[in-house]
């Protein structure tokens, strides 16, 4: 039997899952025994492929590049995971909301700036109005909790999606877990 | 069917229980160890029946009743947990967390949380509305204490402590509906009221939004369980 083909994507979050997923430590080499890790952060894959059978999405979708990397991953995930309290609340990133992009980037860029003061505009995306959970874009498979769910969450959660075996995820994790 | 008898009996969930008059479905399924989920209510507490998590199904009634104030007759047949009420009771903590800002990584009560607990509980592992993201201050006027409004969910036991067991009656509520909000005196900052800097509405709070400043990071647990106590020797008295 071919591996599975894993992505693991990093939108609005601040790397802490992917840490969590690294905090496997020796169990990676059993995972990896059994699925590809075809684009991820740590791999050097800039296009998300084709055909991938599980994503694990970290972060919040806070920008139009967000959006539009959510919407791709969907088209051509399988079975997509939003891992972590950022990809299902918005968690930290969605602090913003009630105060809006502007105010922040203002304090950010402007305010707090000591030298030539403004806002970046040419290369970074457009930050949107609200940041939001992904499965308000996308349908989502599996939702994870956790800031970050641990690694042994993970290695409960991987094994059984791996394997098809059911899953009880409030037995494992929680919000802010 | 004579309500003068002082014993009744009734069954909760097939089990044939019996009851003095007078008490609530919540008292007596606690007695005979059947566990309502409860979010408003607490022991040593009146009993306002706000957060609707404890509804219950009264068979031939087709309206669901809060256990925590609907007494008890004779020949009542009450079921705690069907896929119903598991329905609603998660329709309910959707609502709640989507109606504020509740960032569980970030709070103090992060561990300690009554709203978190009843959610694991539930299965809940998203929330299905759309957040609403209120833009909600944070008092920071007492020496002691914070009211973070972000997290508050308006049980009203900050009220309730405040006025029943402390006999001060800084807590209230202002606003209607969607616009409720908890206020200290005439909503005047809780440094600036009339506080007794007693703390029992701290200890209370089932989620983060009322803290004690000394706390930090997420090791803020509350110790509710003085009050029934307090009250055994007030009325020992």
């Amino acid at each position: 039997m071919s591996k599975l083909k894993l992505a693991t994507v990093w939108l609005d979050g601040c790397s802490g899952c992917h840490m969590s997923i690294l905090d496997m430590d020796e169990r990676l080499l059993a995972i990896a025994e059994v699925v590809d890790i075809v684009y991820s952060p740590i791999v050097d894959t800039k296009d998300y492929p084709d055909a991938v059978d599980i994503a694990l999405v970290e972060g919040a979708v806070a920008s139009v590049d967000d959006e539009r990397k959510i919407r791709k991953i969907r088209a051509h995930t399988k079975l997509l995971v939003a891992m972590g309290d950022c990809a299902i609340t918005g968690n930290v990133p969605s602090m913003r909301n009630p105060i809006g992009p502007q105010a922040i980037l203002d304090r950010a860029y402007i305010e707090n700036a000591s030298a030539q003061p403004q806002i970046p505009c040419v290369v970074v995306p457009q930050l949107l109005r609200v940041v939001r959970p992904i499965h308000e874009f996308v349908k989502v498979d599996v939702f994870l909790p956790g800031c970050p769910p641990s690694a042994d969450t993970f290695h409960a959660a991987l094994t059984a999606l791996a394997t098809g075996v059911p899953l009880d995820i409030p037995a494992l994790t929680r919000f802010g877990a | 069917m004579n309500d003068a008898v002082e014993v009744k009996t009734l069954i909760i969930d097939e089990q044939e229980v019996s009851a003095r008059r007078g008490q609530t479905i919540l008292e007596v399924a606690r007695e005979n160890g059947i566990q309502i989920p409860t979010l408003c209510s607490l022991d040593g507490l009146s009993s306002v029946g706000a957060c609707r998590m404890c509804l219950v199904e009264i068979k031939g009634s087709n309206k669901l009743l809060p256990a925590c104030v609907a007494t008890v007759y004779e020949g009542m047949e009450v079921t705690t947990n069907s896929e119903r009420l598991q329905k609603y009771r998660r329709n309910i903590l959707e609502l709640l967390f989507a109606e504020r800002n509740h960032i569980c990584s970030v709070c103090v009560s992060n561990g300690h949380c009554e709203l978190q607990t009843l959610g694991q509980q539930h299965g809940l592992t998203h929330v299905r509305l759309p957040y609403r993201n209120p833009d909600l201050h944070v008092d920071a006027s007492h020496e002691r204490f914070t009211v973070d409004h972000n997290r508050c969910v308006l049980c009203t036991r900050c009220v309730r402590v405040c006025a029943e067991i402390e006999g001060a009656h800084i807590w209230d509520v202002k606003g209607r509906g969607i616009d409720s909000i908890v206020i200290t005196d005439l909503n005047q900052p809780w440094g600036e009221s009339a506080c007794t800097r007693c703390g029992k509405c701290v200890q209370v709070c089932p989620t983060g939004a009322l803290f004690d400043k000394s706390k930090v990071g997420a090791d803020h647990p509350k110790y509710p369980d003085f009050l029934p106590f307090l009250n055994m020797m007030r009325e020992a008295q």
